[in-house]
């Protein structure tokens, strides 16, 4: 029976692993285009100071900017534990 | 009024160094008056592959920093006229290449020149961010494997964000794909992205596509770039991406295996 199924597995191809890992990581690039260097600094020193109030995990934490007219808005989104 | 072209990649070892040797030299046989600027200081390679590295006496920071005039550091081409090569410095450290000076030496250039292809070294530091930042197009050299890809991604990023073009907000900078070192055989096997793949990905124009190919390896050797070899499948290859640049339309060759005939599958014809 088990060799039965290892015959059957088909073997995944290593040129669409490749697609899809180089999908999500250049979409995840893309996101990060165009904002200030200074961002994932930014993102890094609010956790901890978030930190050192209530314990929020590393992907608790969203930030983005935004660019309107004449002004960038900071949008940040904190997903605190229930307590 | 010459077209200012940057070869870049992000990844190092793609095929950058080939792709401006062998697209510049199928210019100039095309009759465009051409100059090939290595902007890699330190590490200049250009000249080897264009086989005239014993005839390098100034280089682009002499003329920078003013040691030498802009055509006494000009190589001209000894296989086809209207050829030139502007070496890199190979000692000076990096800061040696100013913003101003490069727009100074470009400026001159381009009066003189139908086009200018700057040769970007690997990385996004200072000199690949100065190849490209006068640049009216870039060629994306990529092979089809997921390190080249990305770092293929990061450029086109910093193509459209630190770049004149970008900063002066009028025409974007015009950008090509060149895939190189495609292997057909593995993409029919399911172990190479395919090139639908990569496009897909990047999203970007495809210019050309140039096979893996022993004769690649044979023109570095030999100082000859790629295109002199008009019977091998790269040097059709990149005179196809020549033609395209110069606006010919052509279908794409080397892209699927290639059926092997009787001879060539008794006496093991490889790849030329």
């Amino acid at each position: 029976m088990k060799l039965l199924e290892f015959l059957k597995r088909e073997r995944k191809k290593s040129a669409s692993v490749a697609k899809e890992r180089l999908q999500i990581i250049v979409a995840h690039q893309r996101s990060q285009r165009g904002q200030p260097d200074y961002m994932p600094l930014l993102e890094r020193e609010l956790l901890e100071v978030i930190r050192r109030y209530v314990h929020v995990d590393d992907d608790a934490i969203q930030i983005s900017l935004d660019s309107e007219d004449n002004c960038s808005v900071l949008e940040l989104n904190v997903t605190l534990p229930k307590s | 009024m010459a077209r200012i072209i940057v070869v870049t990649s992000g990844k190092g070892g793609v095929g950058k160094t080939t792709s401006a040797a062998a697209i510049s030299t199928g210019l100039a046989l095309r009759g465009k008056k051409t100059v090939v600027i290595d902007f890699d200081v330190g590490l200049r390679n250009l000249d080897l592959i264009m086989g005239c590295e014993r005839r390098v006496v100034y280089d682009l920071v002499n003329v920078i920093q003013g040691e030498a005039g802009l055509n006494q550091a000009l190589i001209r081409d000894k296989r086809v006229e209207n050829l030139f090569i502007l070496p890199a410095s190979q000692t000076r450290d990096k800061d040696a290449l100013t913003q101003e000076g490069v727009a100074e030496i470009l400026e001159k250039l381009k009066d003189e020149f139908d086009f200018i292809i700057c040769d970007s070294p690997a990385g996004i530091e200072r000199g690949a961010q100065l190849a490209m930042y006068f640049a009216d197009e870039a060629i994306v050299v990529t092979n089809p494997e997921v390190s080249s890809v990305r770092d293929s991604d990061r450029i086109l990023g910093l193509l459209a964000s630190k770049t004149q073009r970008a900063e002066r907000g009028g025409d974007p900078i015009k950008e090509h794909l060149l895939v190189t070192r495609y292997n057909p055989e593995r993409v029919t096997t399911g172990d190479m992205l395919t090139l639908e793949d990569i496009r897909e990905i990047l999203s970007v124009h495809l210019l050309g596509l140039i096979p893996e190919s022993e004769a690649v390896l044979r023109a570095s050797n030999q100082g000859v770039p790629v295109t002199h070899d008009a019977s091998s499948d790269a040097g059709q290859a990149y005179s196809d991406t020549v033609s395209r640049l110069l606006g010919e339309e052509l279908p794409l060759r080397f892209h699927e295996v290639q059926r092997k005939g009787l001879l060539s599958r008794m006496f093991g014809g490889s790849r030329r």
